[in-house]
């Protein structure tokens, strides 16, 4: 099965394609870290206006760790699809390219193969993740220091110390990397209906798209659906910065306000997961590989 | 694997029981069966989409036959699938091959999904055997399609198989090349004493090589035997021409050749001993009729286009 | 007819006379008060005090911070969070007893006595006279035998209105409080959820506070002061 995985891995990383992803995310945080470094002070100002009536604060707001959380906002979102572009291809592709009948008479069983497939395919997904993770907050660290986190929501602020944020991004890009393989499996699945990539690619970007407008929009006939849906589960990293208060509107350190929320989205994640590869494996197993 | 060793110098390689494959309503392979024995080379012949390539895909567990059994070195395919395929090279239609890869790296990727240790300088005897050892290093989507259907029989190769499976092995390559194919499917055979199954549409080149064949048409066999049978010399078909093939051909069903006639759609064909010609010539023109000309074929080329076409 | 209105225009300067009377003795009673609180306070030059702080404000979520304080005669505060964001009640920091009193440039107008919290306080108004200072009007609630101020309410030109309550400790007798609480009235607080990009439930709890509540505190307990060491400018 190793073998299966380095062969995998070698094709995925053999093409040029593959480093698309890795290039786009790279400029889109350059660009948004030289923006910010350029213009951050007016766009803190305009977070903060609501603020600044009341109370003024000190310190260092525009610092690598809020920076991190702005970019993981916006490409947390928009990864899935530079996501998708891999995943999708990976059974379609082949059978695309012919080579998926070369693939299938060999001694390893398709199971064996789609497995294999998968795991190459998450290999990259985690590798896109740690490529972010390590431009989004170290490079952010580097660049624009650190301070306390002070992270302003819709409704609410909330200020996590320096030496309490650290943990929570790592807790977050883990959560982030179930979000992400997530969306792999389904680009997989997608992939494994087919015997050419472009459906696959778009199907998975459609799939997303349409769950996504589903769990964001407050219309009380898709509340029923929205617990079951992956894509209401797939932001709650932002989880691991809110925290808990005593009676006393004291911040608790190192605590988590809904840890359940995670657990259950967590668990919600790998079902899906579990359920999208299940359904790739029956689906090569049976099929009539034609291509 | 030793049990596959002893089999295979013992029984049939390939054994296929009544498989048929429906898509829908098309019947693209209708009861067929045959048996290739060890050390063969089977010549699997057909029209373009007769059939040959769903048989190939099911030998290889690709795709699902819809009846039958199939076995390999006497085990059930479905049940031993792994087993088997470790002894199995094929190359199954057009060479499709990853253009970002060198001839090189397909090698060495193939070789790995083999349980047993392919050395590298395996990989480059095989590259010399089938003669792109000069273009090893190059990237395939430089390749031309000869070169591409090269690789793809290397690859077949490259573990040192005991069943070697090719459809169309010599498609895209030039007279030299489908030389040079040929001679290796009897080096194998011969020297290496692998079993090599064949399909092709070009009968010309299989006829050379091929101990035994079978002529599938529209999914069904229609003729199974050993090559010389088939291509006995004492048994020609004969085409007659005559300026009245009413009256001749009346006077050979009333006579002693009426049971060499072969159905067709235009003149005159019988399949007779060759000693026979003499004596029908005589026949037909004792009985007035004025013959043209006599045409005799015993290439297994016109064997096959005849059956195909009277079918 | 004469007489009446004769009499009406001496009673009127009799009672006008009267309450000037009283009011000076009185103003002549509430500066002593003001003074004995303002020679208290003398004796701090300059302080750095170690404290915690605590925000207390229904839409912030704030954990308890180190800060230290620095004050320097006449009026220079800054409040410093040892390392980290710090949120203070815009423009109210500054205005401490200390510096109301330092500058010297206001008048006191008597306002009765009040028990608060199991205490008797006078309580004076100051009203500044120079127009260049940043509040409007101040009112104080003094003990009068300690001369230790408990309370203040001041009115800012810019900034509000915001409550300061001192407790006092160890250090009561150079006036310096143990802890004080500074209360101020909040806005609204909310951003659209395009730009925050929070498209699912957040803490229900604190918004239902933020909706409530729209008075917040920040409360600094002092757990050291280090009195008339020096404090460089730079600081401020």
């Amino acid at each position: 099965m190793w073998s299966l995985i380095q062969i995998e891995l070698y094709k995925i990383f053999r093409r040029p394609r593959t480093y698309i992803a890795f290039g786009a995310i790279a400029a889109l945080i350059v660009v948004i870290q030289l923006g910010l470094k350029i213009d951050g002070d007016a766009y803190a100002g305009f977070l903060m206006k609501d603020i600044n009536d009341t109370l003024t604060v000190d310190g260092k707001v525009l610092n690598g760790y809020l920076i991190c959380y702005i970019l993981l906002q916006l490409l947390l979102v928009h990864v899935p699809l530079l996501v998708a572009l891999i995943a999708a291809d990976m059974i379609s592709g082949e059978a695309n390219l012919g080579t998926l009948r070369l693939l299938f008479s060999t001694p390893f069983s398709r199971t064996h193969w789609v497995l294999a497939k998968f795991i190459a395919a998450s290999i990259y997904t985690i590798l896109l993740l740690i490529w972010l993770a390590f431009l989004a907050l170290f490079v952010s660290m580097w660049i624009f220091g650190t301070d306390d986190l002070f992270l302003m929501k819709s409704n609410y602020v909330v200020l996590i110390e320096q030496s309490d944020v650290l943990w929570r991004y790592v807790g977050a890009f883990v959560f982030a990397s179930f979000s992400l393989l997530t969306v792999t499996s389904l680009g997989f699945l997608m992939s494994s209906l087919s015997s050419n990539s472009i459906g696959p690619i778009v199907g998975t970007m459609s799939a997303i798209v349409f769950f996504t407008i589903l769990s964001t929009l407050n219309i009380p006939l898709f509340n029923l659906v929205k617990p079951y849906l992956f894509t209401t589960h797939m932001n709650n990293w932002k989880e691991f910065f809110d925290i808990k208060v005593n009676l006393d509107n004291e911040a608790i350190r190192g605590s988590i306000l809904n840890i359940a929320k995670i657990k259950t989205s967590l668990m919600v994640l790998t079902l899906h997961i579990i359920l999208f590869v299940t359904a790739s494996v029956i689906i090569i197993k049976k099929k009539d590989i034609l291509s | 694997m030793f049990g596959v060793f002893c089999y295979y110098y013992s029984m049939a390689v390939i054994k296929v029981e009544n498989i048929s494959k429906h898509f829908g309503a098309l019947k693209a392979v209708d009861d067929l069966s045959f048996e290739v024995q060890a050390g063969q080379v089977f010549g699997f012949l057909g029209q373009n989409g007769s059939g040959k390539s769903t048989t190939i895909r099911m030998l290889l567990s690709l795709i699902h036959p819809s009846s039958g059994n199939i076995e390999l070195f006497g085990k059930s395919i479905q049940k031993n699938r792994d087993a088997i395929l470790e002894q199995v090279g094929a190359i199954i239609e057009r060479p499709d091959l990853y253009p970002y890869l060198s001839a090189t790296e397909h090698l060495q990727l193939f070789a790995k999904v083999r349980k047993k240790k392919i050395e590298a300088s395996n990989i480059q005897n095989t590259l010399e055997k089938v003669g792109l050892a000069n273009r090893a290093k190059d990237k395939v989507q430089t390749f031309s399609l000869g070169m591409k259907q090269r690789l793809g029989i290397a690859i077949a190769l490259v573990h040192n198989p005991s069943l070697i499976i090719l459809d169309e092995p010599t498609n895209g390559l030039d007279p030299q090349g489908i030389a040079d194919i040929r001679a290796l499917i009897q080096h194998l055979a011969k020297e290496e004493g692998k079993t090599v199954f064949v399909s092709s549409h070009l009968l010309s080149e299989i006829e050379q090589v091929a101990h035994q064949i079978l002529i599938i048409h529209q999914g069904k066999k229609m003729v199974e035997g050993v090559t010389k049978e088939l291509l006995d010399p004492e048994r020609r078909i004969v085409q007659i021409k005559t300026t009245n093939d009413e009256l001749a051909l009346a006077n050979i069903m009333t006579g002693s050749f009426g049971k060499y006639v072969l159905p067709r759609k235009e003149g005159i064909h019988l399949k007779l001993p060759t000693i026979e010609i003499a004596s029908l010539n005589e026949s037909l023109v004792k009985a007035g009729v004025a013959v043209l000309g006599i045409e005799t074929k015993n290439s297994l080329e016109d064997y096959f286009l005849q059956i195909t076409s009277n079918a | 007819m004469q007489t009446k209105k004769s009499k009406n225009i001496l009673l009127y300067f009799l009672s006008l006379a009267i309450s000037l009377f009283f009011s000076s003795t009185v103003i002549a009673q509430a500066d002593p008060l003001i003074e004995k609180v303002s020679q208290k306070l003398a004796q701090v030059n300059d302080y750095v005090a170690e404290g915690i702080m605590k925000t207390d404000v229904a839409f912030i979520k704030a954990s308890l911070g180190k800060v230290k304080v620095y004050f320097k005669k006449p009026n220079l505060l800054k409040i410093k969070k040892e390392g980290g964001i710090s949120l203070l009640p815009r423009g109210g920091v500054s205005l401490t007893i200390n510096t109301l009193l330092n500058t010297k440039q206001y008048t006191t107008i008597p306002a009765g006595n009040q028990v608060l919290n199991g205490k008797n306080l006078t309580v004076i108004k100051l009203i500044p006279t120079d127009d260049n200072l940043d509040w409007v009007i101040s009112t104080l609630w003094i003990d009068p035998v300690e001369a230790l101020v408990y309370k203040t309410a001041t009115t800012t030109k810019e900034n509000g209105s915001y409550e300061i309550t001192m407790q006092y400790g160890e250090y009561a007798k150079q006036g310096l409080a143990s802890k004080i609480i500074f209360s101020f009235n909040t806005k609204d607080y909310k951003l659209p959820n395009g730009i925050t990009l929070e498209f699912g439930d957040e803490d229900p709890t604190a918004k239902q506070k933020a909706l409530k509540n729209k008075k917040g505190t920040i409360e600094i307990t002092y757990s050291k002061y280090t009195i008339n060491k020096g404090v460089p400018n730079t600081i401020f």
